[in-house]
């Protein structure tokens, strides 16, 4: 999604949009439901983005689909506003106002919280337009008498009047609704956005604030809805007040599942089906009232059997008929599977010292650069840990380890801001962090790889190595919606640069689910590694890796950390005394010594603590 | 300017609709606490129930067999929904169990408005309870009166059942951690398929008793899930007395403002949702990590 040939897919639109109305009346369409379907579409490009592409399935669009006709039409009708698409675009404006301001609440909460919002709010807009408001909307009539767009050219006067004059101008705005769309889509923000549909957790740790992002794509949302609830009146000539029901929602929410979510064109399909076939059940097959529950029916059979719909079906047929051979090709090349090359490869040194990104250290090195004070965490009566002071060096290569227990994956949460801790206070290069959060930490240069690996996976390992680097590269937040992704200075070299430091530039264009276990382990590595950390932290690298997996682990490790400050917790003690400096032991949630991994060795309370006293004569 | 006998017969009516919303809603929020799934079908139910119930009230003319035959006949839609459709979505994200939930709502509404019309239907209340009865100062509809009686007599039966009796005690574990029940050794699978039928059962239960007060219809069911959902996000996701607490909340919210005036009742209730989500994020007896 983030790669494509540039203007292909804008071409085939419009090429798309000029043939239909030649076309489509051939095998059945009428030349309103062509217009529309260009309303749906439309409507649901903005909805696709909101739910395709970052996973927020909202069934409350009508409130904006309707507040935006309803302004325009009023505009239009009672304040005997004379220019169209001016009040077409205002109604899209005040759809965006309303959109922000739902979002900030219905955003509060995620997954079918939002979904429970969202409808609620929406109802409340369906009982504001027919009862309070009654006196601007029309109440249950609507507003009738919406006036077609007229341009006064000076030498000749257009008017969109007829059913194709009308498909010109909502074919206009579909363009360019699909157009914004896509350049949307291919920015960093588009980026961002699939990130969090794929996992908020780590967008957030990687340095993203995942809320401005959704509150955006819901904006964006509200804007297309109202721009389309605008089009609507404009092209009954009337608006109706049943925009506002859950019905509207919902048979948005249908269609873009039936053509499918995340393609931008599903929502268009998708309104091509349900309408086609709510005339065709009706008036050919002569069902009747019926028609709705043959198309629920159908309905429920997609959802089942055809999980990406129509358009996301097409494209996986393709992907299967034309990537084939080359996928199998990857296939074969995976390391897991020990070839004859792979082995030849193997013995050659793995390390290659690419250049790792990293910040300029501030001068003066030599000082700490993290300090916890007194770090205390309690959940309910058990102290997970106990007035913790631990302090790390800038350039140094910091060792934990404790038997099961002991605390650690605690520690690092409070360390990188996931939890806040009970007592005590954390420095990171000389300013407190204490409560900062996951997402200002990691843009200060703090982060850490997960335990358990916590990757984009329906994403390519180049697209996960670019969510991470964006955000080291454009802050935290930035609304640069119609720039090119390569338009971001020094993201493809971060990119190139990360990759080949954990060696995954090969493996760059697979998914991550096509990935071998110690390849995404390496991966979660290199997603901390892109956002150029100064002090990285390592929860269990190496957990659950073939021994093998293990070697080429411990001497990437090696690799990253030439020049940078990193903290690593293992269990696996052997790469742990090989690869630290110094060593923290934790047990029972404090520190119970620290020192060089000789002195740890010959320590005897951590014998102690690791054999119960076997091996301490 | 209050009429005050008006007050407290709204107040009265807002603890029926409160009683009865707490009842939907402890079904629905049973059933996402324990499987995970919202069902966008809960509405739907509600109106089999009223359906099913006025099918078999105008063949036998009981209204006792009105109430067992729609209660029954929604626990087993629920069951045979689970078992042939469900189960299939538990391992499959959130968003395509709502999709899928959605599209059996509108399968059963209109399955119901092509056997039986849009024309709505009426349950007359059992022979005894019709009329008026005097409380004190003023005079209340008598069926309203029992109906009160009969939902709080369902919702002491449905919290017995999940707080006194073993298989509650699984379903409750379930709600918390359903791996691990599985872990136990427990068919966690049965569980699931149970309380599917115990929950929507709660639903279509609800949908017959109303049918003498509110005559059904097949769209009866949306508006109840709308206001379903603001008590379950009032009460928070996955317990049982926040369902109750915020039946009674929305009850009384939308039956006071209908007072006043009806238009905004809807608004009142959502200023009272978007209240408890500023201040209690999780709802007011919700806990922390149940989406």
């Amino acid at each position: 999604m983030l790669k494509q040939r540039p203007f292909l897919i804008e071409i085939l639109t419009a090429a798309g949009l000029i043939a239909a109305p030649f076309v489509l009346p051939h095998i059945g369409f009428a030349p309103t439901t062509i217009n529309r379907i260009l309303v749906w579409g439309l409507f649901g490009i903005g909805f696709d983005i909101l739910f395709g592409f970052t996973g927020l399935l909202s069934f409350g669009q009508s409130a904006f689909y309707g507040t935006g006709g309803m302004v325009a039409a009023y505009l239009l009708i009672i304040v005997g506003f004379p220019h169209v698409v001016t009040a077409l675009f205002i109604g899209m404006i005040v759809a965006a106002i309303i959109g922000y301001l739902v979002g900030l609440i219905a955003l509060r909460r995620t997954g079918i919280y939002f979904a429970m919002i969202t409808v609620a709010i929406a109802e409340v807009f369906y009982f504001v337009e027919f009862n309070p408001l009654s006196h601007y909307t029309g109440g249950e009539n609507g507003l009738p008498g919406v006036p077609t767009p007229v341009f006064n050219l000076g030498f000749t006067t257009i008017r969109f009047d007829t059913d194709f004059s009308l498909y010109t101008f909502l074919a206009f705005w579909y363009f360019v609704g699909i157009v914004i769309a896509l350049r949307i889509v291919r920015s960093p923000v588009g980026a961002v956005l699939s990130a969090i549909r794929d996992n908020p957790l780590r967008a957030a740790a990687v340095g993203h604030n995942i809320h401005s992002y959704k509150l955006t794509a819901f904006v964006v949302a509200a804007a297309y809805a109202g721009f389309a609830g605008g089009l609507l009146g404009v092209m009954q000539g009337f608006m109706p007040p049943d925009a506002f029901t859950f019905d509207t929602s919902g048979q948005l929410v249908m269609q873009t599942a039936i053509g499918g979510a995340g393609t931008l064109f599903g929502p268009l399909v998708g309104a091509a089906v349900w309408l086609f076939l709510s005339d065709f059940l009706q008036n050919a097959v002569g069902l009747g009232a019926a028609w709705k529950l043959v198309l629920g029916l159908v309905f429920v059979l997609l959802v089942v059997f055809l999980r990406h719909g129509i358009v996301g079906g097409l494209a996986d047929l393709a992907r299967r008929v034309t990537g084939r051979a080359a996928h199998h090709e990857a296939a074969e090349s995976d390391p897991t599977a020990v070839s004859p090359a792979v082995v030849a490869a193997e013995s050659t040194p793995i390390v290659q010292f690419s250049p790792s990104p990293r910040r300029p250290a501030p001068a003066g090195t030599g000082e700490a650069i993290l300090q916890a004070e007194g770090v205390t965490k309690r959940y309910g009566g058990l102290v997970a840990n106990d007035r913790i002071d631990f302090t790390v060096w800038r350039g140094e290569l910091r060792g934990i380890i404790g038997p099961n227990g002991a605390g650690k994956t605690t520690f690092f949460r409070m360390l990188t801001c996931e939890v806040p801790p009970t007592e005590g206070r954390i420095v990171f290069e000389g300013r407190d962090i204490t409560g900062f959060g996951v997402t200002r930490v990691c843009q200060l240069g703090l982060t850490k790889s997960y335990q358990v690996n916590q990757l984009f996976t329906r994403l390519t390992v180049r697209e996960n190595v670019t969510i991470a680097a964006l955000a080291e590269k454009r802050g935290p937040f930035r609304l640069d919606m119609f720039r090119n992704l390569s338009g971001v200075a020094g993201l493809d070299e971060r990119v190139a640069q990360t990759l080949a430091l954990v060696h995954l530039t090969e493996r760059a264009e697979l998914t991550v689910s096509e990935l071998a276990y110690g390849e995404k382990r390496r991966l979660e590595i290199g997603l901390a590694l892109a956002t150029a950390p100064s002090l990285l932290l390592l929860d269990e690298p190496l957990a659950g890796m073939s021994p093998r997996e293990r070697l080429e682990t411990v001497q990437l490790l090696k690799s990253i950390a030439r020049g940078r400050t990193m903290i690593v917790i293992d269990h696996d003690m052997d790469a742990i005394f090989e690869l630290a400096e110094r060593i923290t032991v934790l047990h029972e949630g404090r520190v119970l010594t620290e020192g060089t991994p000789e002195e740890v060795k010959r320590n005897a309370t951590v014998q102690e603590a690791y054999l119960g006293g076997v091996a301490a004569a | 300017m209050i009429n005050w006998p008006n007050f407290v017969s709204q107040c009265f009516n807002g603890l029926v609709l409160g009683a009865l919303l707490a009842l939907i809603s402890s079904g629905l929020t049973i059933i996402y606490g324990t499987l995970g799934v919202l069902n966008l079908a809960h509405g739907a139910m509600f109106m089999l129930g009223g359906y099913a119930g006025w099918l078999a009230y105008s063949y036998t003319g009981s209204f006792i067999v009105a109430v067992i035959a729609g209660s029954l006949f929604v626990m087993v839609v629920g069951v045979v929904m689970e078992r042939v459709i469900i189960r299939y979505f538990y391992g499959r994200p959130h968003e395509d169990q709502l999709l899928v939930t959605f599209g059996l709502g509108i399968v059963f509404v209109e399955a119901v408005r092509f056997f039986f019309g849009s024309l709505s239907k009426a349950v007359p209340p059992p022979p005894g309870l019709v009329g008026i009865t005097p409380i004190g100062f003023m005079f209340y509809p008598t069926y309203r009166l029992a109906l009160l009686g009969i939902v709080a007599v369902a919702l002491l039966a449905l919290y017995i059942v999940l707080y006194r009796t073993r298989i509650g005690m699984i379903v409750r574990a379930g709600i918390e951690d359903s791996v691990m029940v599985d872990a136990l050794g427990i068919d966690v699978y049965k569980v699931f398929m149970l309380v599917f039928g115990i929950g929507a059962m709660a639903a279509g239960f609800a949908g017959i008793v109303n049918a003498p007060v509110v005559s059904i219809a097949p769209d009866v069911g949306e508006a109840i899930l709308v206001q379903t959902f603001v008590v379950v996000v009032i009460g928070g996701v996955g317990s049982f007395l926040g369902a109750v607490l915020g039946g009674l909340i929305a009850g009384e919210i939308i039956s006071i403002t209908s007072m006043f005036n009806p238009g905004y009742s809807y608004v009142m209730l959502f200023a009272a949702m978007t209240l408890v989500l500023v201040l209690r994020p999780y709802g007011l007896l919700g806990t922390a990590g149940r989406e």
